[in-house]
């Protein structure tokens, strides 16, 4: 009597744990950390000249510069997008919405990574109308106008794709979406740093993808809790 | 009936030249060199064409209310009705051959003569929906430009590719069309897209700018100021808001700002 309660218990615990195995990637304590740098000249970001727009121009005490290569302190790169590409199974969307920004004529943050299906909240917090165009190519193309005050624009990307985005009205915004399919990723910040949190042990790819100079690829062994450093480096030319 | 019809006719003539002869709607004082002429031709035409309008509009309301009791009928013009379309038809038709003649010299001292051959050059691009300049640099040559190389995102507005043009380095490109007083300026409009307009109504100058074409514009300003260059063609959605200005500053100024833009 009690061999079958212990079996039939044994067996509940199996099959709950296993269900919940696989309901969701497993969540692991490993993390890929590191810095993105440069080598070589970067080019010279160019101001931007926001006259013809002054409720934008007025935002501004010091003139906004393009953010295709935004460098940082010994010569690291901002908005480079770090993410697992291979190596783990595809993570389903979380709930909760990434949130961009048009202020001040520009896009915040300049790089948006998100995953595919998750739902994206685009604000308008100008006084000034802006059409919001992502050249998609693999998800489908669209443009959407939001006049100041609308409430903001509601949508999702299938696939996974780096979309550049512009303005159609005010040409010098420009953005990226990077939909990814997994959950696992990071943006370089001011300083070029990074981290990647919550990875299971296993082995991975680690992609480094950065707006003009592409993508970079390392592979990373995670085993247990622990930290893993990945550094990548992009050769940058002045011109 | 039809002496109401005659005052109502006097009534809404004097109210549509009320505001020609008040200048209610006139354009801003001009600042070109060529300005005073297009002024004089615009005085010359308003006063023919107005001249007729009214004297045109009187007679109406004079014969109208001459001939309201409905008594004294015209059965017949002498003549015949030939006569009479014949003169009008030689009345305006003179008027518009005149305006036309001496329009042309107008228009011929603008965009027949060419540019001062020291005349400053700066590029325009014009796209949906903003205007962009382009000045030659230290080197005074502008580098070539290249339309796959266009890209708003990185600020390359005009396609240049200074990696392999040595050229297109120091090229100065801003938002803002910057100029010296009382120097002869050339501008090369060119659109991105669709068709365009440059407009400076203090210029006295109305220009489309039409893709796949490098359209010469040449003036010279002569007062000092920050000046509103808008597009007048429909060209979009945001065309209500393609514009950008025209900052004319001493030659001194220039100087400094020019070598505080091609400077870093």
């Amino acid at each position: 009597m009690r061999t079958k309660y212990f079996l039939a218990l044994t067996v509940a615990v199996l099959l709950g744990g296993g269900m919940l195995l696989f309901a969701n990637p497993p969540a692991g304590s490993g993390s890929i950390s590191g810095k993105i740098t440069y080598t070589g000249t970067p080019p010279k970001m160019k101001p931007i000249d926001m006259s013809k727009e002054p409720s934008c121009a007025k935002q501004h005490t010091t003139p906004v510069l393009t953010q295709n290569v935004t460098t940082g302190p010994g010569n690291t790169l901002q908005w480079v997008v770090v993410y697992i590409s291979a190596g783990e199974q595809e993570a389903a969307a979380p709930s909760q919405a990434v949130r961009y920004d048009q202020k001040g004529c520009e896009y915040i943050p300049h790089v948006l990574p998100m995953l595919a299906a998750q739902e994206l909240q685009i604000y308008n917090d100008d006084q000034t109308s802006h059409n919001i165009h992502p050249l998609a190519k693999v998800n489908s193309e669209w443009n959407k106008s939001q006049p100041p005050g609308s409430p903001p624009i509601d949508t999702k990307w299938e696939k996974p794709e780096f979309i550049p985005v512009k303005c159609n009205i005010h040409p010098w915004m420009h953005g990226y979406f990077v939909v990814l399919k997994t959950s696992h990723y990071a943006v370089s910040g001011e300083d070029g740093s990074f981290e990647i949190k919550g990875l299971p042990a296993g082995k991975y790819t680690v992609t480094a993808w950065q707006e003009q100079y592409g993508s970079q690829n390392q592979d990373v062994v995670i085993s247990g809790s622990e930290n893993k450093t990945a550094n990548f480096a992009f050769k940058v030319l002045p011109y | 009936m039809g002496k109401v019809f005659a005052v109502a006719l006097i009534i809404i003539t004097l109210v549509s030249v009320y505001p020609i002869f008040a200048h209610t709607w006139w354009p801003p004082p001009t600042i070109s060199t060529t300005g005073p002429g297009v002024d004089h031709q615009m005085d010359e035409t308003l006063a023919g064409t107005g001249f007729l309008f009214i004297s045109s509009q009187l007679i109406l309301a004079g014969f109208v209310w001459a001939f309201s009791s409905g008594k004294g009928k015209i059965k017949t013009w002498p003549g015949g009705a030939t006569p009479v379309v014949a003169f009008g038809i030689i009345i305006v038709g003179l008027e518009i051959l005149s305006l036309t003649f001496v329009g042309s010299k107008v228009w011929a001292s603008m965009y027949m003569v060419p540019a001062n051959e020291h005349a400053l050059h700066v590029d325009v691009q014009a796209e949906q929906f903003a205007f962009f300049f382009r000045y030659p640099g230290p080197d005074g040559v502008f580098g070539p430009i290249h339309a796959e190389k266009i890209s708003d995102g990185t600020g390359n507005y005009f396609g240049l590719d200074p990696a392999n043009d040595v050229s297109a380095r120091d090229d100065v490109v801003v938002g803002s069309l910057t100029i010296p007083v009382n120097t002869p300026i050339l501008l090369t409009l060119h659109s991105k897209d669709m068709i365009h307009n440059f407009y400076v109504p203090e210029l006295r100058l109305q220009q489309d700018i039409v893709p796949g074409l490098d359209i010469p514009l040449h003036f010279t300003a002569t007062k000092a100021g920050r000046y509103e260059i808008v597009c007048t063609q429909l060209c979009g959605l945001g065309h209500y808001s393609m514009r950008a200005f025209l900052d004319v500053m001493s030659q001194s100024d220039y100087d400094s700002w020019l070598k505080q833009q091609s400077g870093d």
